[in-house]
């Protein structure tokens, strides 16, 4: 596979590739993949800060970011999960470093918060019933707060001993493109709209007949329609069946929840559109990570096609956990060679499991052509795409040494 | 065919595919690491079900229209399509609940004339359609989302020939079976339990109503959540964290599914490798070129070993949740249309409720 092949370490050793987005459909080993690439990028002379979104256990004690054990996610002796923390046992003598987070999106957003209120306002707010829950539950608030902890690591990267590199990992989504889709999704639950629907219909008419291109189709039709009185019942009923519809409590914390998020997110809207705005430049690269099977492949294909009609540079597809066997012997003669060792004169132990073996051997064959057939039409559907194959490795991927062979397959894939 | 009698080997507790109430539908949720199947399994569940000869109707959730990438088919719209039919005279009813659309439904089925109706205001769906407040609703208010998602499915449980969105009391049951490709294992007690949650949050209106009557269905026996899991170490944590979770907010466990499972034996081969490589040397001839094909083929098979270790003690962890667990085998390449027939097979062969045949 390297005809086309990724040139993954020319990527990592150009100082201008800053940032480097991990993403793909949900269990194709994006984690994995975004922890061996930082490392590589480390042991060859860059200073990376990795941020990974739920590792497995054992990959986070590889990088020092397991906490469990601890109560309260808080380690005694050193920062929380979710802030920077050095990994040991990493190769520094190309000048490099390597330091690993774990994504909190609740922790990030209290830490939001915190900043933007003062400490009663900033009580009120978290203790808002609502407010748990969109911390906790609404989809887009992971990936909203990935890009908000991504924007922070950079921020740091001019000051000494800051990240030159930021590689992301990004959350297991329903879908791959809600790493890009979502963060709009929870800006617009938190746009000044909404606020004045729920909390005054008046100002909300007034507001929609000023910025009614702004607002969208709903409030300016209604506008256009029907003149301003009428403007100011419809919203009116609006808000009497919203209350009778979802009961008042629910609506009146709603309400104190946006009034006391809108300040918080002003400053962050800001920021959000900066990072986004980050990413569509040379210096972020992305890499779309996927399995070799029909479904996550074809949705590889989309979110290339995707990151590259949002002006974003997808630089790779990474193609994880790709069957192997041994080279030389096709499935038709070791299915032959089987028969014969089975209907052969006093077949013994041996010659069953030798029988076995090449039955294994037929298996892992048609898997390997299947596969190759599955990426070869991802490659020829979007030709300008280039994959690494990462062949499957024994067990878990649980230390660095396992890191660096994935490493080692992504720069020979 | 007709559908096969319930087993009567269940213990009480567990549910079974034919509930003691007696032609009353089964819901099953299926849920799983992102990644594990879990969509794979929902449909192949409700193929084997169509396959004995039941009314089955396949609802996602999530927006993802995966069911009709897996089936091949076009897109699915927000209303009941036939997508597949089951060799024992059984149908698969197709359905993607979309938030909106489940909102509009719900207002107008429920609220209908919540302003006065008669003359000026109209129905409260349109009024609040036209302040583009459904779409904020419909997207954004927490936990409203989900209940008009499961809500529309409860809405299909219940439904009868006779009375739409009526009680099962009257007329006979639609579907004989409704299964859920639901929200991902980290979010499913939330998205199921959300009726809990919104009755808090919505103090008494008429959706903590709805809420709490979801709610009902969904700890009652009628229901069976499945776990998808892989025998890898995350899926299997997180399996063993959502049945607790489940559990402790009063959810019917089903089956738990170890999901790709690869074939053959971690039992040490009775001869030595060494025997095995001669037979293999000879059996392969001249083919073999040389020692080097020989060693790596008994290294992979020793691979292949070590790996169905790996995933029986994985297998074990998922035993230790008290649940049946259910085999389906790994199939290269991921799952096409055949390869979802042969789950269904599997399924058939081996129900997820009730003994395997």
């Amino acid at each position: 596979m390297s005809a086309g092949g990724w040139d993954v370490d020319a990527l990592l050793d150009d100082p201008g590739t800053e940032v480097l987005v991990c993403c793909g459909s949900g269990g194709v080993g994006k984690t994995t993949t975004a922890a061996a690439i930082a490392l590589r990028a480390a042991e060859r002379g860059r200073r990376v800060a990795v941020l990974t979104v739920d590792p497995a256990r054992r990959l986070a004690q590889a990088l020092g970011t397991d906490a469990a054990g601890a109560p309260d996610g808080q380690d005694d002796d050193g920062p929380a999960p979710d802030e920077p923390r050095r990994v040991p046992g990493v190769d520094t003598s190309a000048g490099g470093s390597l330091d690993a987070l774990v994504l909190d999106a609740r922790r990030t957003l209290d830490g939001l918060v915190d900043a933007a209120l003062p400490p009663q306002r900033a009580a009120a707010v978290k203790a808002n019933p609502v407010y748990t829950s969109l911390a906790t539950s609404f989809s887009g608030t992971q990936e909203y707060m990935a890009m908000e902890r991504l924007g922070q690591l950079r921020a740091g990267r001019d000051a000494p001993g800051g990240w030159d590199l930021v590689v992301v990992d990004t959350p297991p989504s329903r879908s791959a493109l809600d790493f890009l889709d979502a963060p709009a999704r929870l800006a617009g639950f938190l746009d000044g709209r909404f606020a004045r629907l729920l909390t005054a219909p008046a100002r909300f008419a007034a507001g929609g007949a000023a910025g009614g291109a702004a607002a969208g189709s709903g409030p300016a039709r209604g506008v256009r329609a029907a003149g301003g009185r009428v403007v100011g019942a419809l919203a009116g009923g609006a808000a009497a069946a919203m209350d009778k519809v979802l009961g008042g409590r629910l609506l009146r914390d709603v309400q104190s929840l946006v009034a006391g998020l809108d300040e918080v997110f002003g400053g962050f809207r800001a920021r959000a559109e900066a990072t986004s705005a980050a990413l569509q430049d040379a210096r972020t690269a992305f890499v779309v990570v996927t399995a070799p099977e029909a479904e996550p492949l074809a949705e590889a294909a989309f979110l290339v096609e995707r990151l590259r009609s949002s002006g974003l540079h997808p630089a790779a597809v990474v193609v994880n956990r790709a069957a192997g066997a041994a080279p030389g012997l096709d499935a038709g003669r070791a299915a032959a060679a089987a028969e014969r060792l089975r209907s052969g004169p006093g077949a013994g132990e041996a010659e069953l499991a030798a029988a076995r073996a090449l039955d294994l051997h037929v298996e892992l064959v048609e898997r390997v052509e299947r596969e190759r057939e599955l990426v070869g039409a991802l490659v020829a559907g979007s030709p300008a795409t280039t994959t690494a194959v990462v062949p499957a490795l024994d067990g878990d991927v649980a230390d660095l040494g396992a890191l660096r062979t994935v490493g080692g397959a992504l720069a020979a894939g | 065919m007709a559908p096969p009698g319930p087993p009567s080997s269940s213990p009480a507790d567990e549910p079974s595919e034919d509930p003691a109430d007696g032609g009353a539908p089964r819901l099953h949720v299926v849920t799983g690491k992102g990644g594990t199947g879990k969509t794979t399994l929902a449909v192949a569940l409700a193929v084997a079900l169509a396959d004995e000869g039941r009314r089955v109707l396949l609802c996602e959730v999530e927006g993802r229209q995966g069911l009709a990438r897996l089936l091949g088919t076009a897109e699915l719209p927000y209303e009941e399509v036939e997508v597949a039919e089951g060799a024992g005279g059984g149908q698969v009813v197709g359905l993607a609940v979309e938030p909106r659309a489940a909102l509009l439904d719900y207002l107008d089925t429920f609220h209908g004339g919540v302003l006065g109706g008669r003359g000026r205001g109209g129905r409260a769906s349109a009024v609040l359609d036209r302040a583009g407040a459904v779409d904020v609703i419909a997207t954004v208010a927490p936990g409203l989302r989900d209940v008009l998602l499961i809500g529309k499915v409860y809405e299909a449980v219940l439904r009868t020939t006779t009375a739409r969105g009526g009680s099962s009391a009257t007329g006979t049951p639609v579907y004989d079976a409704v299964v859920l490709d639901a929200p991902p294992t980290g979010r499913i007690t939330r998205f199921l339990g959300i009726g809990a949650e919104l009755a808090q949050l919505a103090g008494g209106g008429p959706i903590a109503g709805r809420a709490a009557s979801v709610a009902a269905l969904l700890t009652s026996p009628r229901t069976a959540v499945h776990l998808v899991s892989l025998l890898e170490e995350l899926p299997v944590t997180e399996t063993a964290e959502a049945a607790a979770e489940l559990r402790g907010a009063g959810l019917p466990l089903g089956a738990v599914v170890a999901n790709r499972t690869l074939p053959g034996s971690s039992a040490p081969q009775a001869a030595p490798d060494d025997d095995v490589a001669r037979a293999l040397g000879q059996a392969l001839g001249a083919a073999a070129g040389g020692d080097g094909l020989v060693a790596a083929l008994v290294a992979q098979n020793r691979r292949r070993t070590a790996q169905v270790g790996e995933q029986e003690r994985w297998r074990a962890e998922l035993e230790a949740l008290g649940r049946p667990v259910r085999s389906l085998p790994d199939l290269p390449g991921g799952v096409d249309l055949d390869g979802l027939y042969r789950l269904a097979d599997h399924l058939v062969a081996s129900p997820l409720l009730g003994s395997a045949r």
